[in-house]
């Protein structure tokens, strides 16, 4: 039995599936059941002022009778007074010794309200804090949230106090909301916070309802821009957190991945991109806490298949193999092959190659049945015809035994930049 | 005529090896992920409790979905111990699919019983053994039986820390999953190997050829044991009462099947040619089938009720029609003719429903011509093994042939349990799993004080 056991930054947990700051971990009663179900940590609902919260307050999108592929909210902050929200945490960790509780917090950008807010979190017991820099609407209207994450110098100067307030571990989750997420994750190891964790939502529209012209979800025949979050956000997330994890000067800081985690299998990618931990919202929304019984045996029964002992043993071991384009070995050579005997005809692979593609897939028509092939001369091994087929591995890529040696494009002849130095 | 004609051999190979394959045959891999995104993964799911042995239903297949075979097996075994086995033989569509919320929505449920077949099969290639006993307790159980009701039950003993002593008549362990299930549903030898992997925990020692009334007394097992279980099915077989039931040729279903299942080459056993079966069940449609296919020409049911009180399924009804058998509804035998000892043909009187619920004979008759009868009017509880007993004063008490049990299994005897066909309740499988698992619960509260 793998070790699923997990130590980020000082945070202990049985598991590294930890419930991310929202609504499933708003109050006590959410977050003892989450418990009950073998969640390894959460990271309470963001805590600050109390807000107001619309009524309509999510949509969804579907995507080929998948429900919620995408989900977006226009939810604030936690609507409950700061005190009853502490004293709920101090009671939970009491209750749960071996779970990790975070506290997510925010508030106005100047030390004071920090220092207040940091000195009573610091009587709560919990584990941790994470600095709410990334809710891309309302707060960031009033000077939170997204606003300050998008600023490398206000990342830097709140982590910086929260550093020198806090007794407890310092997460800074990052908005995605931002070109390069670089900058604030270096802003934040400069700053001295512990670890950070991303993403948080992406500044979305997720449908506009054509009968009224409104954006959704409609308030009143209004919609205001919304945090998308959920399977459709998963590789954006996978992007920033493979960035922050290769980069020389940042690499090191632990990460707790965000975005899209949904099974074990979500999250084993995020820690083979060197999560520490990952944080699941939008699923559970989906489908409740019960879905943590995959996570944890899922992950498990896969480490013991690649004789993976503990969480840290696999995890950043894609690290190494995410590199820069320029890297990649021009010699690689890919074909595409079709396997006629489980071919059902349905000719996804042949459109798609002959209007999108290449022109390298064939058809022809023998009494009524077709017959697709690959013209190996024109297939640039591109995937696409594997992609679209929908037989599981009817049509599959094999790489060409051409033995040339690796070869990247600073060294490749038909690089024109080359060509013009040999001339 | 001279001889009946029965005879062996009368299909090439191909036809034998019909018999022995799949008569569903198993999901692949991509199959089982499309059928699985099929399901909601319903909360409180309709499925699970339909489920006699309450089976996560959405969450296994969320498990398959993922690709964690291994998690969906376990949460398939853990509360059923023969997953295997229920993937296969149970009528799902009375079950678990009946009340897929995709029926309501499409009338085509979720194939559950397919992807639980699909998850426990690679589960067991991999040849794992995934439960533990916990430290021995010292306390000794007895076993009466090793069907599916027997060995749940010592299987979850087992696992409890109790060392279990299994009493079981025949030479081989399964029950009827072994000497009763039609063939074409567990083809290549899956009841031993599921039986094998389930005494595989360790903690259970099976005596063969030890039968309660015969070997071995309850008295001597109430003396000698901690507790004891009985899941001795019901292996009496309801005889015909007509004129003429004593004639050669005149056969037991259940007598023919598990000459059929043991048989080790199917072109050695001989079969008629013309082949009446009376009764309404599982069981003669499962007689009828195979003997069709061993290569029967002319078989025919003959229920004397109207297709929906059958209670073979419709499902069932259907596979036997498509099968070749021919359904005759409404009539009853009143005569097995005969000659030079041997029968040539049944004599059915016309039956119709009466005003109290029953039926009643029309007095108009037919004959069906046929070389062999076979009886499928019910098991019943051979009550032999009980009699006679020095229960020191102590009666099992007994009620319309089965054992009379209340709450998870305890019968009229203190530290005496049963279950499975031996009690009331549906003749099932899945519910004989269920109940063995119950009284395991129950016996460890019991010894616990
Ligand atoms: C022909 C046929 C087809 C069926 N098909 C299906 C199907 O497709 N699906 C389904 O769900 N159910 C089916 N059933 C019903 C199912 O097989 C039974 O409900 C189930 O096997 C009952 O389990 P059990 O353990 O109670 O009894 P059994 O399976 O009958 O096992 C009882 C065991 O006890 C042993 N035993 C009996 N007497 C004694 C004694 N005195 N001392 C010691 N040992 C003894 C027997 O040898 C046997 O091993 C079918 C039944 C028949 C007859
Ligand atoms: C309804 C809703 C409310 C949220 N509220 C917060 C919040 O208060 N604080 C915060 O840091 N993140 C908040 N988030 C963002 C999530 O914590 C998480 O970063 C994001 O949803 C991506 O993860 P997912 O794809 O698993 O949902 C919220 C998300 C949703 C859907
Ligand atoms: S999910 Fe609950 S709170 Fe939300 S609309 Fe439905 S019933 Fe109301």
């Amino acid at each position: 039995m793998a070790d699923l056991r997990t130590n980020f930054a000082g945070i202990k947990s049985p598991n590294p599936f930890w419930l991310a700051s929202g609504p499933p971990t708003d109050k006590a009663y959410n977050v003892n059941r989450a418990f009950e179900a073998g969640w390894g940590g959460v990271v309470w609902k963001t805590v600050g002022d109390p807000i107001i919260n619309t009524t309509s307050r999510y949509w969804a999108n579907d995507h080929n009778n998948s429900h919620v592929a995408g989900f977006t909210n226009i939810e604030l902050i936690s609507d409950r007074p700061i005190d009853v929200n502490l004293r709920e945490i101090k009671e939970v960790k009491k209750n749960w010794p071996d779970r990790a509780v975070v506290v997510s917090l925010m508030v106005p950008c100047t030390e004071p309200d920090w220092e207040d807010i940091l000195v009573k979190v610091n009587e709560t017991d919990a584990d941790g804090i994470e600095l709410n820099f990334g809710c891309p609407h309302g707060m960031s209207e009033r000077g939170m949230g997204a606003s300050v994450g998008q600023v490398p110098e206000y990342v830097e100067m709140v982590s910086r106090w929260a550093k020198k307030h806090s007794n407890m571990p310092v997460i800074v989750k990052l908005t995605p909301n931002i070109t390069d997420i670089l900058a604030p994750a270096a802003a934040a190891k400069a700053g001295g916070a512990d670890a950070v964790s991303l993403i948080n939502t992406v500044a979305s529209i997720v449908s506009v309802d054509l009968d009224t012209m409104s954006p959704l979800p409609s308030v009143n025949g209004k919609g205001s821009h919304g945090g998308y979050c959920g399977p459709a956000v998963r590789p954006i997330a996978l992007r920033m957190v493979g960035d922050i994890a290769r980069d020389e000067k940042i690499a090191g800081i632990p990460i707790s991945g965000i975005g899209g985690v949904g099974t074990w299998h979500d999250a084993a990618e995020f820690i083979a991109l060197d999560c520490g931990t990952v944080q699941v919202c939008t699923a559970v929304m989906h489908h409740g806490f019960r879905i943590v019984s995959d996570m944890v045996d899922g992950l498990s029964n896969w480490m013991d298949s690649k004789e993976y002992p503990t969480i840290d043993s696999f995890r950043g071991q894609a690290v190494p193999n995410f590199v820069r384009w320029e890297e990649l070995d021009m010699n690689y050579e890919l074909l595409a092959r079709i396997n006629q005997d489980t071919c059902i005809e349905c000719g996804k692979c042949h459109i798609a190659c002959e209007d999108t593609a290449h022109q390298a897939i064939s058809m022809k028509r023998t009494n009524g049945s077709r017959t697709y092939e690959v013209i190996d001369e024109e297939c640039v091994g591109c995937n696409l015809c594997a992609l679209v087929c929908p037989v599981e591995n009817c049509i599959t890529m094999y790489a060409v035994e051409n033995k040339k040696p690796y070869l990247a494009w600073q060294d490749d002849p038909r690089n024109p930049a080359n060509a013009a130095a040999a001339e | 005529m001279s001889h009946p004609d029965i005879a062996a051999g009368r299909r090439d190979a191909a036809g034998y090896a019909e018999l022995n394959t799949d008569s569903k045959p198993p999901l692949n891999s991509g199959q089982a992920v499309i059928e699985a995104s099929r399901c909601y993964y319903c909360f409180d799911a309709p499925c699970v409790e339909a489920c006699p042995t309450g089976i996560d239903i959405p969450g296994f297949i969320g498990k398959i979905s993922s690709g964690n075979i291994r998690g969906a097996a376990l949460d398939i075994l853990e509360p059923n111990i023969f997953g295997g086995m229920c993937a296969r033989v149970c009528p799902t569509e009375v079950l678990c699919e009946q009340v897929c919320v995709r029926t309501a929505q499409e009338e085509k449920p979720v194939t559950i019983g397919l992807l639980q077949r699909h998850a426990t099969d690679q589960f067991f290639a991999t040849n794992e053994q995934p439960f533990t006993r916990a430290a021995d307790t010292g306390k000794k159980i007895a076993v009466v039986g090793a069907g599916p009701a027997g060995l749940s039950a010592a299987h979850r003993l087992s696992r409890f820390g109790h060392s279990v002593t299994v009493f079981e008549a025949l030479s081989k362990p399964g029950g009827l999953n072994e000497y009763g299930i039609a063939a074409y549903k567990v083809p290549n030898m899956f009841a031993q190997k599921e039986a094998s992997f389930i005494l595989g925990l360790g903690g259970i020692e099976v005596q063969y050829g030890k039968a309660l009334g015969s070997e071995i007394t309850l008295g001597d097992l109430r003396n000698d044991f901690d507790a004891v279980f009985l899941g001795m099915g019901q292996f009496g077989v309801r005889a015909l009462e007509d004129e003429g039931a004593e004639l050669g040729g005149v056969v037991p279903a259940v007598k023919f099947i598990a000459e059929l299942r043991q048989a080790g080459d199917l072109s050695k056993l001989p079969v008629g040619r013309k082949i009446v079966v009376i009764g309404g069940g599982n069981t003669a449609i499962d007689v009828a089938v195979q003997s069709h296919r061993l290569g029967a020409e002319d078989v025919t049911i003959v229920y004397r009720r109207g297709p929906e009180q059958m209670s073979a399924t419709g499902h069932e009804q259907e596979f036997a029609k498509s099968d070749g058998v021919r359904i005759r509804h409404w009539a009853k035998p009143s005569r097995v003719i005969g000659e030079d000892g041997h029968v040539t043909g049944v004599e059915f009187e016309r039956t119709r429903a009466n005003s109290n619920g029953g039926i009643e004979g029309t007095g108009d008759t037919y004959e069906l011509p046929a070389d062999t009868v076979f009886i499928a009017i019910g098991q019943m509880f051979e009550g032999t093994p009980l009699d006679g007993d020095s229960l020191d004063g102590d009666t099992l008490e007994i009620q319309s042939g089965r054992i009379q049990v209340g709450e998870a299994g305890a019968t009229s005897l203190q530290g005496v349990y049963a279950g499975g066909d031996c009690v009331a309740g549906e003749d099932l499988t899945v519910q004989a799993v269920e109940d063995g698992k119950q009284a395991a619960i129950a016996i460890d509260q019991y010894l616990k004080g």
